[in-house]
């Protein structure tokens, strides 16, 4: 019998082309050199996601030492991070922009890469179009040159954000050399409250593990929580895993995983859906496997978070207050609370109720999905938008778009003076026209407030999508509970 | 990429914890297709206060940065190594990089060496109170020196290995086709193509 495995070394194991130490023979022919050997493994990658911003200098890479893309049809690429998300018709206002979108054309066209271009229904943010596409399936090893691309991990895949050097390596030999990761588990037990969404799952995890508690870990999300999320809640939870420092995270695939992703155009029909359940079936983690870290959280105390710093880890519930700076017991949290007091303006010891804001924004990989815009809506419903606020919501995806407005969310978010966009990464990093002033004040449902990451000056707080509609309609932070 | 055995040189004291890849270098600048050129844009709003470590020009041109934990967390751009670079620095100590920050310095030939706490905030404040420091990382024998002060690190010996000899890691990988290959035969064919 085998040793009892994780779901990730399962996968991992499973994708090993050459691991040189485990191979007696080579390491013999090595000499000396073996000792200072290669004990990285050689993975196969499943499935390579391209973007226009970290892809230009890996073609130009290949092109340079005449390498080709082994894979084309493991490989899709889409243009995300630089459209803008009104306009699309007119030329883009930025030369920059423009031309790394043209380049990102004539790249996936010269080396026969699949693309999802501006005008495709199918375009998107690429975090939202591979499940949306039934692309992203348990078992696979994913990588695209994003942090985000943890959140195919939600489907029991494991996905790797990596650099351009490694996007380049990826498009030469479909393999990756990667070092065995460790292993997490973070286990939320029990239930959620009405009100308290995925969202607030992942910002309470960060919360408790800190912004490098997963550096060097694959973490595997688990317990009844987990289990009770929609495949759209557990895309969220997994998509900030890197918040926490890790290198990939995952939920085990179930009844949940697999309904989501029958009839996708991407998945196994027929005869061939069953073979595939099989084997999905036969990844989660085994009885008695163990892991390098563990951490449990009772979901029943989990209410909505709201972040009032620089990084994702600081953070309180609503009903908290920004805490002093000497409430931290390490050095460098004592500075690095103060700092971020300082950049975002606030004082220890305000209600977080008290913070008034200037804009919304409704999108983004962690939250621009239908469940997120459905319970925004649900919220919003009948009411209107502050009269100090700008809110505009961002779907995922151009599907994502088109189903909410066959829902009619589209006049839901209109009515309440939403603006309705077209889909991309938009305000959730500042590379297209959708960016905060300086010291405009954000309730922002994307995954990272650090500073001017939503544009030079801008002041971010992460929220849940809800917490993002209430904060709208009221001006300031309110309890989602109390409106809904 | 180019072979490293050693880097010495003065040092610039970055003494913030979670620097983030975003503050290394703004988005806006990942618009550019060019490897090269990020330089004059690293930390670029920090740079707004005049008291900020890279405005001291004792720093100009110092070949190491040392860092506090965590070091290039977020984004994966590594946009962010080719800026550090472009300061002229050639590697980097903290006690902790963020996963794929510390990939992308490693692909670029830029060395992070990872010490305990303690040591970096020594090396941090002889920096601080002399500018002119030397430091100097010795990667055969995994030393770090300081004058009279000494220390050894771990690096994972493929990495070691690599950049002692400036290997390409995709020609390296080139080598094992034949293995994808087979690899490949045996794959699953349920697993999606992007084509059809």
């Amino acid at each position: 019998m085998t040793a009892p495995k994780t779901l990730a070394e399962k996968i991992w194991d499973a994708h090993v082309v050459d691991s040189p130490l485990a191979d007696a023979a080579r390491r013999a022919a090595l000499g000396d050199d073996a000792d200072d050997g290669v004990p990285t493994d050689l993975l196969y990658i499943d499935l390579h996601l391209v973007h226009e911003v970290t892809s230009p200098q890996a073609f130009e890479g290949l092109r340079l030492a005449g390498n080709s893309v082994r894979r084309p049809d493991l490989t899709l690429a889409t243009i995300d991070h630089n459209v803008p998300t009104i306009g699309r018709d007119l030329p883009n206002p930025d030369p920059l922009s423009a031309q790394q979108i043209e380049v990102m054309r004539k790249n996936a066209e010269e080396f026969g890469i699949p693309l999802y271009d501006v005008f495709d229904m199918r375009q998107g943010i690429v975090h939202v179009i591979g499940p949306e596409q039934g692309i992203t399936q348990p078992g696979m090893t994913i990588v695209c040159g994003d942090s985000h691309t943890s959140t195919h991990g939600a489907f029991g895949a494991l996905a790797f954000g990596i650099g351009t050097s490694e996007v380049e390596h990826v498009l030469a030999t479909q393999t990756m050399r990667q070092v065995r990761p460790r292993t997490m588990s973070v286990e939320v037990t029990g239930e959620l409250g009405p009100g308290v969404m995925a969202k607030d799952v992942i910002l309470a995890i960060i919360n408790e593990i800190g912004v490098d508690g997963g550096v060097g870990h694959v973490i595997e999300y688990r317990g009844e929580v987990i289990r009770n999320l929609s495949m759209e809640g557990r895309m969220t939870v997994c998509n900030m895993s890197i918040e926490g420092g890790a290198r990939a995270g995952l939920v085990a695939p179930d009844e949940t995983t697999f309904a989501y992703m029958q009839g996708r155009r991407h998945v196994p029909q027929g005869e061939d859906w069953d073979r595939a359940l099989e084997y999905w079936r036969s990844l989660p983690t085994d009885e008695g496997a163990t892991f390098d870290k563990e951490v449990v959280l009772d979901g029943a105390n989990i209410p909505p978070f709201v972040t009032w710093g620089t990084n994702p880890g600081q953070s309180v519930t609503v009903n908290d207050a920004i805490p002093h700076p000497d409430s931290f017991d390490e050095p460098t949290k004592r500075e690095a609370a103060e700092r971020a007091l300082e950049y975002q303006a606030l004082e220890a010891g305000t209600p977080i109720r008290d913070i008034p804001i200037d804009r919304v924004f409704l999108g983004s990989c962690t939250n621009g999905r239908i469940e997120d815009l459905r319970s925004a809506a649900s919220v919003i419903q009948g009411k209107r938008v502050a009269d100090s606020v700008s809110a505009m919501v961002v779907p995922g995806s151009g599907l994502v778009k088109m189903q909410a407005e066959q829902e009619g969310l589209d006049q839901v978010f209109l009515d309440a003076g939403f603006e309705w966009r077209d889909a991309g990464c938009s305000m959730c990093l500042g590379m297209n026209p959708d960016i905060l002033a300086p010291g405009e004040r954000c309730a922002s449902t994307s995954n990272r407030n650090f500073e001017g990451r939503q544009g030079p000056g801008g002041r971010t707080h992460l929220v849940s999508p809800a917490m993002a509609a209430a904060a709208a309609i009221a001006g300031h932070f309110v309890d989602v509970r109390e409106v809904i | 990429m180019e072979a490293v055995s050693n880097v010495t040189g003065r040092a610039i004291p970055m003494d913030r914890s979670n620097v983030d890849t975003d503050q290394i270098i703004p988005a806006k600048y990942l618009k550019r297709i060019e490897r090269t050129g990020y330089g004059p844009f690293a930390f670029e709003a920090w740079r707004k206060d005049p008291d900020f470590v890279l405005n001291n020009a004792d720093y100009d041109g110092a070949a190491i940065m040392l860092a506090k934990h965590n070091f290039g967390s977020g984004s994966s751009r590594e946009h962010a190594v080719w800026a550090i670079e472009g300061l002229g620095v050639r590697a980097l100590i903290a006690p902790s990089f963020a996963d794929i920050f510390r990939n992308n310095c490693f692909q670029g030939g830029i060395l992070t060496v990872e010490l305990p706490e303690e040591d970096v905030d020594e090396l941090m404040r002889r920096a601080t109170d002399d500018p002119t420091t030397e430091i100097e990382i010795d990667l055969e024998t995994q030393t770090v020196r300081a004058a009279e002060w000494e220390r050894t690190f771990e690096i994972d010996p493929f990495r070691k290995y690599r950049l002692q000899r400036g290997l390409d890691d995709i020609s390296m990988t080139l080598e094992y086709d034949a293995d994808v290959a087979a690899f490949e035969a045996q794959r699953s064919p349920l697993f999606p193509t992007t084509s059809r």
